[in-house]
Formats: C-alpha cells, sequence, structure tokens
C-alpha cells in the first residue's frame, strides 16, 4: 500500500493511493493562497491600485517594476492570479484510475488533472458536490475573465530572482508550477468525466477494491469514502462535521475497523468555536449597521453563508435590521440559493422534514421573498439601481484578489463606519487586506469553520479504533504559533503517521490474506 | 383533641383496622400520624389512650388481621410508639399488651411482612418515639430489639440504615444521659448495660475486617458527635472518644481506603465538640495526622471546617490552610519560571506529589481545583478568619487557571503543559476560578495586579468562546473589581488606567449588547446596571459611558423579543436615566429618552407589554426613582404616582400589582413627611381638622390611593392583600395615632356610613368578593376624605390583617378536616361496592 502525497495544504488534499493494483486519486484541491502574492483585479479602474509604485531591488535596480508593485511595505505580482496545483511530476498521473471527490472544496483542481495529464478514468462524485463544485469553478473563471489582464508576470519566478526578493514572495514555493485559472470548456471536460454516486453505494473499481461514499456531515453531498477489499479497509476521512448544520450527519459507524485510515481536512482554526463566531459575526454586524455603516462579508457562493443567512434570519428582527437590505452577489448567486433548496436528500433530518410540508428547507427563500435579502450576479446592472446604504454585502472571492469583494473595498475602504467581517477560513485575513492598506473600515476576523476540532478527532478515533491513522504533518504537532496547545493535535495510540507534500508514504498495513478462486478444472 | 375530632376518631379508626382498608394515600396516614404527634408532645397524661378506647382497637384490631398490608402496619407501628412516648401511655399499652406484639419477637420482626423496608422503617420510627423513658428502655433490651437495630444498620435500604443508625445515637444518649448520676470514668463497668452494648457494637466493628461494619461504625460516631444540641456537651464524649481514638488513628496511618473518606467527617464532629476545646492532647494531633494522610479532596472538607472553628489552635489551622492552598500553589509553581515568583506555601511544608499527581490526570484536576475553589469562597466570604490568606499568591494563581483555562498561557514546565491541557475549555473551573475572584476583589492588597488581572478578565469578555455562563460570572467579577479599581484610582488619583480599562470595558459590552444569544445581552445589561449602581458618581465612568454606543443599544433592547431581556433592559435605562435625565448637568445628546419619553416610554411598557418580567422591572424602577426623589415636586409625583396606579391595579401579574402596592407605600410615606410639620410625631388627636391631615387626605384621594387598596384587601393573590392591609394600617396608624376605632353609632349615622357598612360587608368577603366597584359604586366615594377617614377608622384592618395571615389552606389543613377526608374516602369506596353489588 503506498500512498502519494500531491499536496501540502492538509484542507486542500489530494493523495494518491496505490492499493491492489487499483491506482485512486483522494481529492484534488486547488491551494488558492498562491493569489495572495499578486495585486487585486479591480472591476473599475482604480486610480490607487494604478498609481502604486513599481519595486525597486536595494541596489536601485528597477528591471522587476513592471512586474512588482509595493503598497504599504509589501510587494505583489502586478499579473493575473496564479494557483499552486498538486504535484504533478512525482507519478505519472495517466495511471490514476479514479478520482474519488470529497466535497466541492476538493475539486477544484479538477481540470487541470484530467486535462493536463493524460487521465483517462473516472472521477466519482455526489450530485451536490458537482453542482455546486461547477458553481464555484464557474464563479472563478467569470471574476477571472471579466477583468482581462494585459501583462503577464513570469521574470520574477526566475529562482535566481526569486532569492532576492521580499518575503513572502522569496519563500513561495514551486512557483514554477504555479498555474493561471482554467477555462469554462476546461471545467465542462473535466465535469463530463464525473460519475454520480449516492451515500452508501458500493462501487467496485475492477472486481479488486470497493470504494463507497458515506456521509460527512461538512457540506451539501460532502462524503468520506471507504475503500475495501475482501480482507483489507481504508478509510478515508476529508471535511467531516459532528455539527449540527444544514448538511446531512456524519456516518462514524461505517468507519468502524478500518487498518487505515487517512484523515485530512480537520478545522483550520481549531481554537475557535463556530457558535461563538457565530455570535461574534451578528454582534459585530448589528453594531456596524447600527452606527450607520456597511457591512462586507467576503464569501464563497455556497456552504457557510446558508447557515449565516440561517442565523440572520432569526436574529435580524430582535435586532432591529428589518430594514437593511442584504445583498448576496455573484455569478451563481441565484443558482446556489436555488440548488440549496432542491438538494433535499442531502440535507438534515429538520430541513428533510420541512420539504414534506411542503416547506422550502432553507428560511433564506424567506428573505428573498420578503425583500430583505436580494441576489445579483454583479454589482452592474440592477444593483446599481437598487442599491441602499447601510447594507450587508455577501460577495466573493474571500481571497480578496478577485470578484466583487474588490469593488466593495474600494469603495468603503476608506470609511471608519465600515466593517469587513471574515468567515472563511481558508485564507489569512491580515494577508487577504495588505494591497489595500492603509484601511480606514474595521476588521473583524470571525472564520466559521465547522469541520472536526482535536476534541471531536480525539473522540471519534476511540470510537472507531482504526489500527493506524495517517494524516498530515501539520496535525502531528501543535501550531506554530501556539506551540504550547498540546491539545490542538491528533492523539492517539499508536501514533499518527505523518505525510507532506511531494512524500511517498508506505501505509503501515502489510497484507496476509488474499481470496483466490480455484477453477474446477485446476483444483 | 376537639370534640368534634373526638367524633370523627373512631370512624376512622375503624375505617383503618377494616380488612379491606381503603387505598388511602401515604400523605394521610403521615398527616395523621403528625397530628397525634402535636396532640402527644405536651401532654404525658394517659387520657388521650382511655377517652379515645378506638386507638387502642385500631392497633389490637391490625395486630389480628392475618395478612395486614405494609402500609396500615407502618402506620400502626409509627402510631404505637406515637402514644407509647409516655410512661403513663406505655403502662397502658403495656397493660392491653400490645407493645410486645408489635416491637418484641411476636411482632412482625420475624414475619414475611418485614421484608418490606416500609416495615422495618416504621419499627424503627416507632421504637426512636417510644424511647424518652426507662421503661421503654428496658423493654427494647430485654426484647432483643438492640440486636434488631445493630443488624438494620447494614439494611439494604439506605433509609433504614440511616434511621437505625440515628436510633443508635438517640439510644446511647438516652441510656448515658438517664440511667447515669455521676461523672463517667473509662471502665466499661461503670456504664449503663444498653450504652455498654452499643460501645461495645462500635467497637467490635472498628476492628471488623468488613469495610461496611467499619464504614456503619464511623457513620455512627459521626452522627453521634454530631448532634450537637445533647450528648457533644457531655463528658462522656470525652470518655468514649478515648475508647476509640487509637483505633482511628490506625485507619489513619494504615491508610485503610474504606475507612478514610468518612473520617473527615467524624474529625471534624468531634473537633467541634466544646469536650475537646482545650489546645493541648493527643485530639489536634491526630487531626493533624489526618490532614497529612487523608488525600486532598478528602481533607478538604476538613480544612475549612477548621479554619472556621475559634478554638483550633494555630498550627493546625496553618496545616488545614495548606491543605487547601496546595492545589493553588501547584498551579502557580507549573506555571512560572523557577523562583520567578514566591509561590503560595513553603515548600518544605508541603508535599506537592499527591496534589501533582492528581492536578496531572484529566478525570480529577477539574474535581480537585473546583473543591478547592469552593472552599478558598467559603473562606474569604467570611468576616473573620483566625489565619492570613495570601490574597496576592492567590489571586496569581487564580488569573493563571483563568488563563490556563482559555489557552491563553503558555507554560514553564511540562506539569503546567499537561494541567493545561487539562484544564482548556473548562467551564466548571473557569466559573468557580470567576467566583472566587469576585469575592477576593473585597480584600486588600491585591492592587498591584489590578493591571494584570483586567487583561484577564478582557480576554475573557472579549474571547467569542467564552460561553454564556461564564460570560455572566466574568461581568460579575469585573463589576466588583472595577469598584475595587475606582477605590484605588481615588486614593492615589491615578485616573488614566481606570479610564483606559473603562473604554476596554465599554466597548466590548457594545458588542456583546448586540449577541445573537439572548443569555448574553440579558447580563450584559446586568453588568451595565451593576456598574451604574456602583460607579455613577464618578466623573470617568459617566464620561466613557456616555461617548460609548452604550446607551443607544440599551435603549433599543427595550424592543428586544426576549421578554427577560427587556426587563432587564428597563432596569438598565431605568437606572442610566439617574445619569441622563436626572443628572443635574444637562440632558444627554445621542439618547432618544429624555425624562418625559422615558416615563412614557416605562408606562407604555407597563400598560402593553405582554409579559410579566418587564412590566415588574417598571414598577421597581419607579419605586427607585420615587424613593430617590427623581419624580420631581409633589404635584407631579401624585399626578406620576396616580398613572401608574390606574395601570397597575388591574394588571394580571400579582406581582405588578405588588409593585404598584410598595410605590404606594412610598408615596405615601414621603407625602407624609413632606407634608407633615414635624415627620416624627403623630397627630394629637383622632380625627382631626389640621390642614395637613386634611391636605394629606386629599392628596390620596387624588392620586386614588384608597380605591387602589381596598380593592387590594380583597385580591385573589394574598400577598398583594396582605401588603395592602399593611400599607393601610400604617396610614391608620398615622390618622388615628391612638387606635381608638370610631363609635360605630357615628359612622352609621354619618352620610357616608351605608358606604363603608357595604365595605365591611365586601372585605369580610375577602377574595371571593366579587365586582369590587371601581368607582365608589354602591356607595363608597374613594375618593372622598372624609369618607376615607371614616373607613380608615371602622374597619378593622387587624382582624383583616390576621386573616390574611392564616395560610390559604387553614381550613383544609385541620385535623378535623383530614379525618372528614378519611371518612369520605370510605364513603366513596362503600358507594362504589354498593353501586357494584
Amino acid at each position: 500500500f503506498f500512498q502519494y502525497c500531491l499536496s501540502g495544504h492538509p484542507t486542500l488534499p489530494c493523495n494518491v493511493l496505490k492499493f491492489k493494483s487499483t491506482t485512486i486519486m483522494l481529492d484534488c484541491g486547488l491551494d488558492m493562497t498562491s493569489t495572495l502574492n499578486f495585486l487585486p483585479l479591480p472591476l473599475v479602474q482604480s486610480p490607487r491600485l494604478s498609481k502604486l509604485p513599481g519595486w525597486v531591488l536595494k541596489d536601485g535596480s528597477t528591471f522587476l517594476d513592471k512586474e512588482l508593485k509595493e503598497c504599504s511595505g509589501h510587494v505583489f505580482v502586478d499579473s493575473v492570479p496564479e494557483f499552486c496545483l498538486p504535484e504533478t511530476e512525482l507519478l505519472d498521473l495517466s495511471t490514476v484510475d479514479v478520482i474519488l471527490i470529497s466535497n466541492y472544496h476538493c475539486m477544484m483542481a479538477l481540470p487541470y488533472i484530467t486535462e493536463y495529464t493524460g487521465f483517462t478514468g473516472t472521477v466519482y462524485a455526489t450530485e451536490p458536490t458537482v453542482q455546486i463544485g461547477r458553481l464555484l469553478m464557474e464563479e472563478l473563471v467569470n471574476s477571472i475573465e471579466r477583468v482581462p489582464k494585459a501583462q503577464s508576470a513570469s521574470m520574477w519566478k526566475n529562482k535566481e530572482v526569486q532569492r532576492l526578493l521580499p518575503a513572502p514572495l522569496k519563500d513561495a514555493v514551486e512557483v514554477s508550477m504555479w498555474r493561471k485559472c482554467y477555462t469554462m470548456p476546461e471545467v465542462n471536460a473535466a465535469l463530463s468525466k464525473i460519475q454520480l454516486v449516492g451515500y452508501s453505494q458500493k462501487i467496485e473499481l475492477f472486481g479488486a477494491v470497493q470504494v463507497t461514499p458515506l456521509s460527512s456531515g461538512y457540506a451539501l453531498g460532502s462524503s468520506n469514502w471507504i475503500i475495501q477489499s475482501h480482507y483489507e479497509k481504508v478509510s478515508y476521512v476529508s471535511g467531516s462535521s459532528l455539527l449540527t448544520t444544514h448538511p446531512q450527519p456524519m456516518d462514524q459507524a461505517s468507519l468502524k475497523n478500518s487498518d487505515v485510515l487517512i484523515l485530512t481536512g480537520l478545522t483550520q482554526i481549531p481554537t475557535a468555536n463556530p457558535d461563538g463566531m457565530v455570535g461574534e459575526f451578528c454582534s459585530n454586524l448589528a453594531m456596524t449597521v447600527r452606527n450607520g455603516g456597511n457591512v462586507l462579508v467576503p464569501c464563497y457562493p455556497s456552504g457557510v453563508i446558508y447557515d449565516l443567512l440561517e442565523c440572520l434570519y432569526q436574529y435580524i428582527d430582535s435586532a432591529g435590521l428589518s430594514n437593511v437590505p442584504f445583498y448576496f452577489i455573484s455569478p451563481v448567486a441565484n443558482s446556489s440559493l436555488e440548488f440549496s433548496q432542491i438538494f433535499a436528500e442531502w440535507l438534515c433530518h429538520n430541513k428533510q422534514t420541512k420539504v414534506y410540508l411542503p416547506e422550502p428547507p432553507f428560511p433564506h427563500a424567506e428573505l428573498i421573498q420578503t425583500n430583505k435579502l436580494k441576489h445579483y450576479p454583479s454589482i452592474h446592472g440592477d444593483f446599481s439601481n437598487d442599491f441602499k446604504q447601510p447594507c450587508v454585502v455577501f460577495t466573493g472571492h474571500p481571497s480578496l484578489r478577485f470578484g466583487d469583494v474588490v469593488h466593495f473595498m474600494e469603495l468603503w475602504g476608506k470609511s471608519s463606519l465600515n466593517t469587513v467581517i471574515f468567515t472563511e477560513p481558508d485564507f489569512s485575513y491580515l494577508d487577504a487586506l495588505a494591497p489595500y492598506q492603509p484601511l480606514a473600515m474595521k476588521c473583524v476576523y470571525c472564520p466559521i469553520d465547522t469541520r472536526l476540532n482535536f476534541i471531536q478527532v480525539s473522540k471519534l478515533l476511540k470510537e472507531v479504533q482504526p489500527l493506524h491513522v495517517v494524516c498530515p504533518e501539520q496535525y502531528t504537532q501543535p501550531p506554530p504559533t501556539q506551540s504550547h496547545r498540546t491539545d490542538l493535535m491528533v492523539d492517539c495510540q499508536p501514533p499518527a503517521m505523518s505525510y507532506r507534500r511531494a512524500e511517498v508514504l508506505t501505509l503501515p498495513y502489510k497484507r496476509r490474506y488474499e481470496k483466490i478462486e480455484i477453477m474446477p478444472d485446476v483444483s | 383533641m376537639t370534640r368534634e375530632c373526638a367524633l370523627l376518631l373512631p370512624g376512622v379508626c375503624a375505617a383503618l383496622a377494616h380488612p379491606r382498608q381503603p387505598c388511602l394515600d401515604d400523605t394521610c396516614l403521615e398527616k395523621l400520624l403528625d397530628w397525634f404527634r402535636s396532640l402527644t408532645w405536651f401532654d404525658p397524661t394517659v387520657e388521650l389512650v382511655q377517652d379515645n378506647p378506638c386507638l387502642t382497637e385500631l392497633i389490637t384490631s391490625v395486630l389480628a388481621l392475618p395478612e395486614p398490608s405494609p402500609s396500615i402496619l407502618s402506620f400502626t407501628l409509627q402510631l404505637a410508639g406515637i402514644l407509647a412516648s409516655s410512661e403513663s401511655r406505655f403502662q397502658h399499652l403495656q397493660q392491653e399488651k400490645l407493645l410486645g406484639r408489635l416491637f418484641g419477637q411476636e411482632g412482625p420482626r420475624g414475619g414475611a411482612v418485614w421484608e418490606e423496608a416500609s416495615v422495618r422503617s416504621a419499627w424503627v420510627k416507632g421504637v426512636h418515639s417510644m424511647l424518652h423513658h426507662q421503661p421503654a428502655l428496658h423493654f427494647l433490651c430485654s426484647t432483643g430489639g438492640m440486636d434488631v437495630i445493630f443488624t438494620l444498620q447494614g439494611d439494604p435500604s439506605l433509609f433504614v440504615a440511616s434511621a437505625a443508625s440515628q436510633l443508635l445515637v438517640h439510644v446511647l444518649t438516652f441510656s448515658l444521659e438517664s440511667e447515669t448520676s455521676k461523672p463517667l470514668s473509662t471502665k466499661d463497668c461503670d456504664w449503663p448495660a444498653c450504652a455498654q452494648m452499643i460501645i461495645k457494637h462500635i467497637e467490635e466493628s472498628l476492628q471488623s475486617s468488613s469495610a461496611s461494619h467499619i464504614e456503619q461504625a464511623l457513620k455512627l460516631l459521626t452522627s453521634l458527635f454530631g448532634s450537637c444540641f445533647g450528648s457533644c456537651y457531655a463528658a462522656w464524649t470525652e470518655v468514649l472518644w478515648l475508647h476509640i481514638a487509637k483505633q482511628i488513628e490506625s485507619f489513619l496511618l494504615e491508610e485503610n481506603v474504606q475507612a478514610q473518606p468518612v473520617l473527615a467527617n467524624l474529625l471534624l464532629n468531634v473537633a467541634r465538640s466544646p469536650v475537646f476545646g482545650g489546645t493541648e492532647g493527643s485530639f489536634w494531633a491526630l487531626v493533624t495526622s489526618a490532614l497529612e494522610h487523608l488525600t486532598p479532596v478528602q481533607a478538604g472538607p476538613l480544612a475549612v471546617g477548621l479554619l472556621k472553628l475559634c478554638k483550633c489552635p494555630q498550627d493546625v489551622s496553618i496545616q488545614a490552610l495548606t491543605v487547601l492552598l496546595q492545589p493553588m500553589d501547584c498551579i502557580l509553581r507549573a506555571a512560572s519560571q523557577p523562583l520567578e515568583y514566591a509561590g503560595l506555601l513553603d515548600e518544605s511544608v508541603s508535599d506537592p506529589v499527591t496534589v501533582e499527581s492528581l492536578l496531572s490526570s484529566k478525570t480529577s484536576c477539574a474535581g480537585l481545583l473546583c473543591q478547592t475553589l469552593a472552599h478558598l469562597e467559603k473562606l474569604l466570604s467570611l468576616k473573620h478568619l483566625r489565619v492570613d490568606l495570601p490574597c496576592v499568591s492567590l489571586l496569581r494563581s487564580l488569573m493563571t487557571i483563568l488563563q490556563f483555562c482559555n489557552g491563553f498561557l503558555s507554560p514553564a514546565s511540562p506539569l503546567g503543559s499537561t494541567i493545561s491541557r487539562n484544564l482548556i475549555n473548562c467551564f466548571r473551573v473557569q466559573k468557580s476560578a470567576l467566583d472566587v475572584l469576585a469575592v477576593l476583589s473585597e480584600k486588600k492588597g491585591c492592587d498591584t495586579l489590578i493591571g494584570s488581572l483586567f487583561d484577564v478578565l478582557l480576554a475573557y469578555l472579549q474571547s467569542p468562546n467564552t460561553s454564556p455562563t461564564v460570560l455572566k460570572k466574568t461581568f460579575q467579577a469585573t463589576s466588583k473589581w472595577l469598584v475595587r479599581l475606582q477605590e484605588l484610582s481615588c486614593s492615589n488619583s491615578q485616573w488614566q488606567q481606570m479610564e483606559k480599562i473603562l473604554e476596554d470595558v465599554f466597548l466590548v459590552l457594545q458588542k456583546r449588547l448586540c449577541s445573537p444569544c439572548w443569555e448574553v445581552r440579558d447580563s450584559s445589561l446586568e453588568f451595565l446596571t451593576a456598574m451604574v449602581k456602583c460607579l455613577r458618581e464618578q466623573k470617568e465612568f459617566r464620561q466613557c459611558l456616555l461617548s460609548s454606543e452604550v446607551l443607544r443599544l440599551t435603549e433599543s433592547l427595550l424592543e428586544d423579543p426576549e421578554s427577560y431581556v427587556r426587563a432587564s433592559a428597563v432596569t438598565a435605562v431605568g437606572h442610566l436615566a439617574f445619569i441622563t435625565c436626572f443628572a443635574p448637568e444637562s440632558p444627554v445628546t445621542g439618547s432618544q429618552y429624555n425624562k418625559e419619553n422615558t416615563i412614557a416610554k416605562f408606562q407604555e411598557i407597563l400598560s402593553t407589554d405582554s409579559e410579566g418580567f418587564p412590566r415588574r422591572a417598571v414598577i421597581n424602577i419607579f419605586t427607585k426613582w420615587l424613593r430617590e426623589g427623581c419624580t420631581g415636586q409633589l404635584e407631579d409625583t401624585e399626578q406620576f404616582v396616580s398613572r401608574v396606579i390606574q395601570t397597575v391595579e388591574h394588571d394580571l401579574d400579582w406581582e405588578v400589582r405588588l409593585g404598584g402596592l410598595e410605590l404606594v407605600e412610598v408615596f405615601c410615606r414621603q407625602t407624609i413627611c413632606q407634608l407633615s410639620q414635624c415627620p416624627y410625631a403623630p397627630v394629637s388627636s383622632a380625627v382631626t381638622n389640621s390642614t395637613p391631615q386634611n391636605e394629606l387626605l386629599q392628596v390620596f384621594c387624588r392620586a386614588k390611593l384608597f380605591g387602589f387598596l381596598f380593592r387590594s384587601l380583597c385580591d385573589c393573590d394574598k400577598p398583594v392583600g396582605q401588603t395592602a392591609c399593611d400599607v393601610l394600617i400604617g396610614l391608620r396608624g398615622h390618622f388615628y395615632p391612638m387606635s381608638t376605632l370610631e363609635n360605630p353609632q357615628e359612622i352609621e349615622d354619618s352620610p357616608a356610613g351605608r358606604g363603608i357598612a357595604w365595605l365591611q360587608r365586601t372585605l369580610r368577603q375577602g377574595s371571593v368578593a366579587q365586582n369590587f366597584p371601581t368607582d365608589g359604586g354602591d356607595g363608597v366615594d374613594f375618593q372622598d376624605p372624609e369618607s376615607m377617614m371614616l373607613a380608615l377608622g371602622a374597619i378593622d384592618l387587624l382582624e383583616l390583617h390576621d386573616e390574611l395571615n392564616k395560610s390559604s389552606d387553614h381550613v383544609e389543613e385541620s385535623p378535623q378536616s383530614l379525618l372528614q377526608d378519611i371518612l369520605a374516602t370510605v364513603g366513596t369506596i362503600e358507594d362504589n361496592e354498593a353501586d357494584c353489588y
């Protein structure tokens, strides 16, 4: 049993498992934190950004001043944002037989794999994962393509040049692997290779291995996977949640008796309790609006936003915010809100019950009906006519490098009455804000990450008792900024086996039995 | 016993003795027993049983039943015990040969019915009731009763076992105190036989190899030394202690695990006994040994108890304090670099190994700390403590615990890392630590740490991970320490620190007032109210408050959907009004409520809010304003009170109506003081034409006070009637200082006489009075000063007061009613049977 670790990001995993002569890719997450090194893409001409000075080396050399710009002491690449792909050199990806997708956040690199590596296999994912994954990809492509950038910077990637640059550009890894965003035809081609599956559906791979998706409780259609043969069982846990939010609850029982449990996608903010963060979000939102300010919530078009809208639905009347407009701006806003209401079988029990009444499972339908929540594909068109302040705007992208959010950051950044509330945990909010400095608007960090925390993992492992646990190296030590928090690591016996990017791991399990069939004439 | 009861009793006894005894509920039988207890308590004569032969007949009949039900047999055992509590009745029952058949060998002791725990329990209770005279004691010993009690000590039913243990204590005490006339010595032969039997049993149990026997004996001794009012003052307890002390010591030294949990309580009860008052002797050495040998969890309650004892020797008190401080010291040492802080204890005194191992374990860490913190909170709350608590180190240790709990502290030792891991997000420990922190604010000497302390408190207030209950405790501790900080700032005129902290506090308060969790909004408002109460005179506080958004946010919470929050908002706005509306400075800008608007808003809440809590809060605030003289001149106040009365008098919530009466009481008192020329001197005659008295009456009548007060006398909720009566009695005391009632004839002849007579009749009906008129109705004009003066004099308010003070079920609770109920139950059953036939 081998595991090829193609991603170093614990919540955006990409691993390849060689298991009984099958090659299975587990997720293909796309690390977008690379975009934080780029200047934002403004929707309308930004005098501030266009006037940023070029970066000059200490010796006065100016050869990079067209590619790199300086803003409040930070240096940014003035080019179309690029993404850090999973490792493609560690093994021949054309040999991958199947790709198993856990949730829509973990499939964002799919077009790079299926369209550029000679991949000829099948991708397995649930329907909501595919549909919402498509929306995320569509939004990403749309956000970048609608602001075409004339120039493309590549000189800075030269290794000799890169080591002269200031941090964090100097320390950026695998910059030669960074790629521009894929196109919609590539997205469509990639998605056409997906075969839809349902929870607990058993899929035979070449008669040797059986794979089964299980509900993971994290997002609509999110799954953990069981990969088993007659005598071996590997569980792949990625992005799971035990909290009661909108998705179907996590299926823990089926993970029992695993020989190996691969554990990824734990919470990125283990010290932040999601309930407390939602409270913090609501309090800051109400305070800002009551003081006449606007609130900007950079977010993905699906996922936590559904829960936030549900909380606000209960909260706005009690907080006296009934007259404050809530805007959701995304090229896929409408589809996202509508999709959420039709995936009834993938929802938690309470929401499923509502469907039979019949009522819409999510209360944002009522918010839309009563005009409290309005959604628009972009800031252009109807939105500019309807726009009233003070208001609350939900829009992407959470990196603040592209999408409509760039416009609002430029528009509202100068006033201390306004607040930007970060709820997505994928990006460092300070890094995200760096190209907007100096900034007068208030910034609040309320990362809401419903994935498993270390206490829950500890309980889960005690419950399912796998023989071996394999996890990213980040989970086997306390976070670097809180080295005393020994509670913030995976604690199990025997100790978990850890992996890092570009590492090949021999899984700690020896095959002892094999089922064979003897033909009657041989016997 | 009343004649009526005596007539009913035979029927009841006959019914109870009937083989198909009615299914009376146990409470009925218990009430019946209570009644007999009350009848026999002060009357030792034989008359009760002689005059009511049905009682002995009942016992005889029950004993004659082939298979009495456990409940009637239990009742009979207890009844017989109660009746036999006096020597004369005991002899009477003996003559009837009843007691032996109940409590002796031929009684239920050996039968199948003994399997019932209720029967065994009743037997023990019966014996306990009976044992108040020598013949009963001899009867018990001669019929083998002592062995039965010894056996019942280990009964599977805890109630029976506990009752048996209590009975043994009673028997020993009674035996020693009634059968000896000279001081006892340690020689066994000097002790009465019964006492010797019990002592021997205790000694044998203590030496037994059975853990349960040892535990029973120790519990018995604990009860014995704990029954303070009787036995513990007697010298024989000292003799008894000398008998067993060696054995107790051996339990400690041999570290007998089974015995140790009970030892702390035993030693504490012995220590409390005045017999061990001297500071010499081996007893205190044993206590010291116990503090050393018991686990910190077992020794904790003993240590607290000892520290509360005045007579505890100083060295033992210090040892006890060491036990309590050891976990706190361990925390401090685990968190800090060596020699960074002095620690709480001298290392040579304490052996930290046990405590360290308890704190290192996930299962015991929180338990030990919570127990220790609860003990420390108790000690800190004591007015006089004979040892000095090291408050500064204690505070530092508390801060460390709180920082461990929220993961903010990076420990400097492996032990610290383990403790930190055990404590992170432990709400129990957080709450206990914050409770102690709040009490510690009243102790002097912690001022040097106040800055760091507020860093910890603010971290808790700001953290989204703080649970609502922990947040509430944090608010409570913060408000107490803010008062301390203010005192400190006053003394050294250093206001910058106070201002900075207040700014941070108001910033976080703003956010918390907007929380989606109503508990958080509620406790934030309570915190604000607490701050305003304590700090409203402080200029710096007022400035910080007024420059924040807190005022506006608090006012907006008057519309909160949660009624508790609205109530707290009313209280907060009511207190804030002392700064924003009633202060001599110009009104506050930014607040939508000036004095008139606030009163109008509160009136609106009082008359329209659908929930009781906000309305209660409004009436309480109105009363507070009135008390503090914030409602303006007399004319304004009169109108204000009148409006409030008219709103609350029909309120469905009795607490609101009661609040209205309290407002009226304050108004009356203030008006009397204001209008009487000499506030402390009553008027000279009953009927007076002096201007102040007339004026007073006119004010009260205009404010429509009397209608509200008299109507409240008939309120269906008794506290309202009682308060109204108290207020009226107070008023009558003012207008009729000599307590002379009006001449009835004079009242009848007066123009208002008819109305007064009607009022008297109506009031006699009490809460069943229908259609109490709102405006005079049948002839009494509540706004006519003359009529009201007459009413105050004519109505027997004291009688009304007594009537209202009777419990509402005083009729139903009477013995007669009880007996009638039992008979009615029997009657119903008989009727049903007749129907069946």
